[in-house]
């Protein structure tokens, strides 16, 4: 448990090329449907504030159509005539023609291709595209929808799913899937002994899921204790090949199987493409899966493509520039100067690119909050009697100009934010949060309530007379972060503090945050990979571990953390998504009024394709491009030759 | 004019590239002076104003000798594209009042040499990301990135020297010792030995403590290889037949070292010079990603150069490039001097 949240906290910190490392789903719930959805891309809409790359109206029709879908399958478990004995998945996107390659530039080499065990997000980036899991959540319309699983019931008390299975599907290899391989699955990654990162996420009230087999087609899960839209952790838990994998999990080897030596034979899964070849230092491809299970209106077996390179490519500037001359067909998480240098060449070169708005990785800065020694660290205590006043805080979110943020460091690519909900995040923001301009006036009023003075020289001084004087830490090799902290100090010199921007390498910072708490204030970002509060649960409540400000407490430091705590485990276990709601907007107050992170921005998705490419649906979720890798198709043809 | 090479040339290229080189650091020391505006002062509405056009000539043709220029002003939605107003003109004007500073950190003044009236801002090699004028960034960032560079230079080459001439003269367990140590030191991991330093510093360090700190480590960590060079020179060195004579004439070692020996290492130490300051100047940038060079927003040549690292930059904005094109005058200078030194001595010792 331990490694895993530290884990999961270097990922998520390391900056949004690594945060989107999501290595799981985080359970959450989008229940109450469309009307509530419906009714805020309407509103959006309206306020001319969406920034899609499509009309609302489309997305808004897109989605309905998507949910008729669902429904349709739900209820007729339609199957393809061609394949009578299986049971398909029909694509209602637009019908294309197979054949040809996609390559994608990736920042490092997969570790491996073990869905198991691997926690790197390059790995899983990979290994996403040979997988499929028994309930998805679409990346366009963030709910789920039917994958291996055809249709689910729930019962009354939200504690009890029975999943159908599709009949006559087959892994990759070719041998036939049924209920014996979810068992499998479900018995592997709730062992402990394995130390699956996904273990964590299938624990629901303290206590393992119970699965038990119904029939051969049907598999029945039982929770602990009601869970908000349950349905939800099954998304991106792979399903695993009982026949390949269950002699060695007997002999406790599976840690070790499927690295990136393995014969391709040896692996398979149920994803759209399966292993095909590793070169050392230059590129991993996938072939087409040809037992892929879904298909489109047309009959054609998915996926289009036949194949899928992964080529390494380590500094963002050369992947942009294999984008740029066409050796790379997609570039995803595009920083806002890349973008704005390939936005300049648009219209002479093939490629298409997206600001899809703003995203869920917002940026904050926070000050040291944590019970310190006095002794070890009396320097940084002392200056907590500034920290820990509330006023002081709200000052400096005051003092802060964001539309400079926002102009400078974004090239105008990212939003404003005044909570920890982005706009991205449709569903849960609320949207009554106050969002103030930049005032100094009302900064020095705050600072004048908490007892802070100005010398003649312009400096200020607390009560006592000391001068206030603080660093801000942030991770080496993240330019915006390191430039956001820049304009912050000049922003706050303007109120006579001497702010001083550190930066530190990444490891060395996360040992300051998490381990020794020798630091001031930091400008870090977080981003989950759900939209649904779930995924936050880590940071807001007071003993977690990415509760940044200070983390793991053993009892809540401050009566408002207290409550966000209450409230966190409330709606954890309430199952009426309005209520949810109610309960997340009041968390969204307490930290809005509280100010433990002043939020600073939250950048927008920008990513790129070649335009050539069919079904080509960029999402704000993460994996931004190739969430729909099995429908994407050339509209021209292509060789298939390797590069 | 004189023949390359000879005695008189080679006096006259000490004497220039001494004078240039004395120019230069005399106006990184004025830098306050020279430069129009406060390095740190950010003008949020131009990021990335490219150089500032100073006009001789009116519209309607009236020349005037005293520069002058017109206000830029960014296109309304558009970033980093901006456009004169061609309304009012903005004469140059000397000896303004603006930005307090101090000179060499005891003079404090407010004076700088020439300036343009509000709001017209003059940006002469254009602005950075924030909105800072690059040419009194590159004043002010000289200040550390050539004394730095300099110094530990100096540092790594006196080590160098004293240890290298030490183990190569006496030989034995001094050799041993000496020579064991620079090998320590060139197989150090120094990523992670600079990690741990940084670990046990406090996390702000003023910008004094932070040069010097700067000139010990790029100092300490560059001395192990001129020390296996100048012990080599002064292994064969000390075996000649001027010194084995002088020795037999009863000149004492420090005698011998000091007017036989080492003046024949000369030639190396003034090249390794040449080619050591440009690259502590560049060491300050890897450094400052550890957390210990000279930190935002004080400005040095080395992060001026690293921002300028950037894709969007590389294509869009050439006066971002301008620290790196001051550094090639200037180590040309030191490696004509260092060049011309070494013929001078090497005429000296034959």
């Amino acid at each position: 448990m331990m490694r895993q949240v530290v884990e999961r906290s270097i990922l998520r910190l390391a900056g949004t090329h690594v945060v989107h490392g999501r290595w799981g789903p985080t359970p959450s719930a989008f229940g109450s449907g469309l009307s509530l959805a419906a009714a805020r891309l309407a509103a959006l809409a309206c306020r001319g504030r969406g920034r899609f790359s499509r009309p609302a109206g489309a997305r808004l029709r897109l989605s309905a159509a998507l949910l008729a879908a669902v429904l349709a399958w739900a209820a007729s478990a339609r199957t393809s005539s061609a394949q009578s004995a299986e049971e398909l998945l029909v694509s209602r996107a637009e019908i294309g023609h197979q054949g040809g390659q996609l390559v994608v530039n990736q920042r490092a080499e997969p570790k491996t291709l073990n869905p198991i065990t691997a926690v790197d997000s390059v790995s899983r980036e990979v290994i996403r595209c040979t997988i499929a899991d028994l309930i998805h959540i679409n990346r366009d319309t963030q709910r789920t929808e039917p994958a291996l699983a055809k249709a689910w019931t729930v019962s009354s008390d939200g504690r009890r799913y029975v999943l159908t299975l599709r009949r006559g599907l087959r892994f990759s290899d070719g041998h036939p899937f049924d209920a014996d391989d979810v068992l499998f699955s479900f018995r592997v990654y709730l062992d402990e002994k394995v130390r699956s990162p996904q273990r964590d996420l299938l624990i629901v009230g303290g206590q393992p899921i119970g699965v038990r087999k119904v029939d051969q087609y049907a598999v029945q899960f039982d929770l602990a204790e009601p869970y908000a839209a349950a349905e939800r952790i099954f998304d991106s838990v792979a399903i695993l090949p009982r026949h390949l994998l269950e002699q060695l999990y007997t002999e406790g080897r599976l840690a070790e199987t499927w690295g990136l030596g393995t014969a391709a034979a040896q692996i398979a899964g149920l994803g759209p493409f399966r292993f095909k070849e590793y070169v050392p230092g230059d590129r991993i491809v996938l072939e087409r899966n040809p037992y892929y299970w879904k298909g489109d209106r047309a009959g054609n077996r998915l996926p289009y493509l036949d194949r899928l390179a992964f080529q390494f490519v380590a500094s963002e500037d050369a992947q942009a520039m294999r984008f740029q001359t066409g050796e790379a067909d997609i570039a995803s998480r595009l920083n806002a100067e890349t973008f704005s240098v390939l936005a300049k060449a648009e219209q002479t070169r093939s490629y298409k690119l997206f600001d899809l708005g703003p995203g869920l990785d917002y940026s904050f800065l926070f000050f040291n909050l944590n019970d310190l020694d006095s002794k070890a660290l009396p320097e940084t205590s002392r200056k907590q009697s500034w920290f820990r006043q509330v006023s002081f805080r709200q000052a400096v979110s005051a003092a802060i100009d964001r539309e400079a943020i926002v102009r400078l460091v974004y090239r105008g690519r990212a939003t404003p934010l005044w909570g920890h909900v982005p706009p991205g995040n449709k569903l849960w923001i609320n949207r009554s949060i106050a969002q103030p301009g930049r005032s100094l006036e009302r900064a020095r009023r705050l600072l004048q309530t908490a007892g802070f003075s100005w010398k003649p020289d312009g400096t200020l001084v607390d009560g006592r007379g000391n001068a206030v004087e603080f660093s801000i830490v942030t991770n080496a090799g993240n330019g915006e972060r390191s430039q956001m902290a820049t304009i912050i100090q000049d922003d706050l010199k303007q109120l006579g503090m001497s702010v001083h921007v550190v930066t530190l390498e990444l490891r060395a910072l996360l040992d300051r945050l998490t381990g020794t708490h020798d630091y001031e204030a930091c400008v870090l970002g977080l981003g989950g990979g759900d939209a649904d509060p779930n995924a936050e649960l880590n940071v807001w409540l007071s003993s977690g571990g990415t509760h940044l400000w200070n983390p793991e407490q053993a009892q809540p430091a401050t009566p408002w953390e207290a409550e966000i705590d209450t409230l966190m485990r409330r709606q954890l276990t309430t199952l009426s998504n309005s209520a949810r709601k109610r309960l997340y907007d009041r968390v969204q107050e307490l930290v809005a009024q509280n100010v433990p992170f002043i939020f600073l921005v939250s950048p927008n998705v920008l990513v790129g394709a070649h335009s050539g490419l069919g079904n080509f649906r960029p999402a704000v979720l993460d994996h931004h491009t190739l969430w729909d890798v099995e429908e994407l198709f050339w509209r021209e043809k292509r060789s298939s030759a390797t590069p | 004019m004189s023949l390359p090479g000879s005695n008189v040339g080679n006096l006259r290229n000490v004497r220039t590239s001494l004078s240039l080189l004395g120019l230069l650091y005399a106006s990184v020391l004025l830098a306050g002076l020279l430069a129009p505006y406060d390095p740190t002062e950010q003008n949020r509405d131009m990021p990335f104003a490219p150089p500032s056009r100073l006009h001789f000539a009116e519209p309607r043709g009236t020349f005037r000798l005293r520069p002058f220029v017109y206000r830029v002003v960014s296109k309304p939605g558009s970033f980093g594209e901006y456009a004169e107003e061609r309304g009012t003109t903005y004469p140059m004007r000397f000896l303004v009042r603006g930005a307090p500073y101090r000179i060499a950190g005891i003079l404090s003044c407010t004076r700088h040499l020439f300036g343009f009236d509000e709001p017209a801002k003059v940006f002469l090699f254009g602005s950075d990301e924030y909105g800072r004028d690059v040419f009194s960034r590159l004043l002010y960032g000289g200040q550390i990135s050539l004394v730095a560079g300099l110094l530990a230079a100096s540092l790594a080459l006196g080590l160098g020297t004293i240890l290298g001439g030490l183990a190569g003269f006496y030989g034995g367990w001094a050799d041993e010792i000496c020579m064991r140590v620079a090998e320590l030191f060139l197989a150090l991991p120094w990523l992670y030995l600079l990690l741990a330093v940084r670990a046990t510093l406090p996390l702000h360090i003023d910008p004094v403590q932070a040069f010097l700190f700067l000139v010990v480590v790029i100092g300490m960590v560059g001395w192990a290889r001129p020390a296996r060079l100048i012990r080599g020179i002064v292994l064969s060195g000390k075996l000649r037949e001027h010194v084995l004579a002088a020795r037999a004439f009863g000149a004492s070692d420090s005698y011998l070292l000091r007017r036989h020996v080492l003046p024949q290492a000369a030639g190396v130490v003034f090249a390794q010079l040449a080619v050591l300051i440009p690259q502590y100047i560049l060491a300050e940038v890897t450094l400052s990603f550890f957390g210990l060079g000279v930190g935002e927003p004080v400005p040095s040549w080395g992060n001026m150069l690293a921002a300028a690292q950037r894709y969007d930059v590389l294509t869009s904005y050439w006066w971002m490039f301008l620290p790196g094109i001051a550094l090639s005058p200037v180590f040309l200078l030191y490696y004509t001097l260092a060049n011309a030194l070494h013929q001078q001595t090497a005429r000296l010792t034959s």
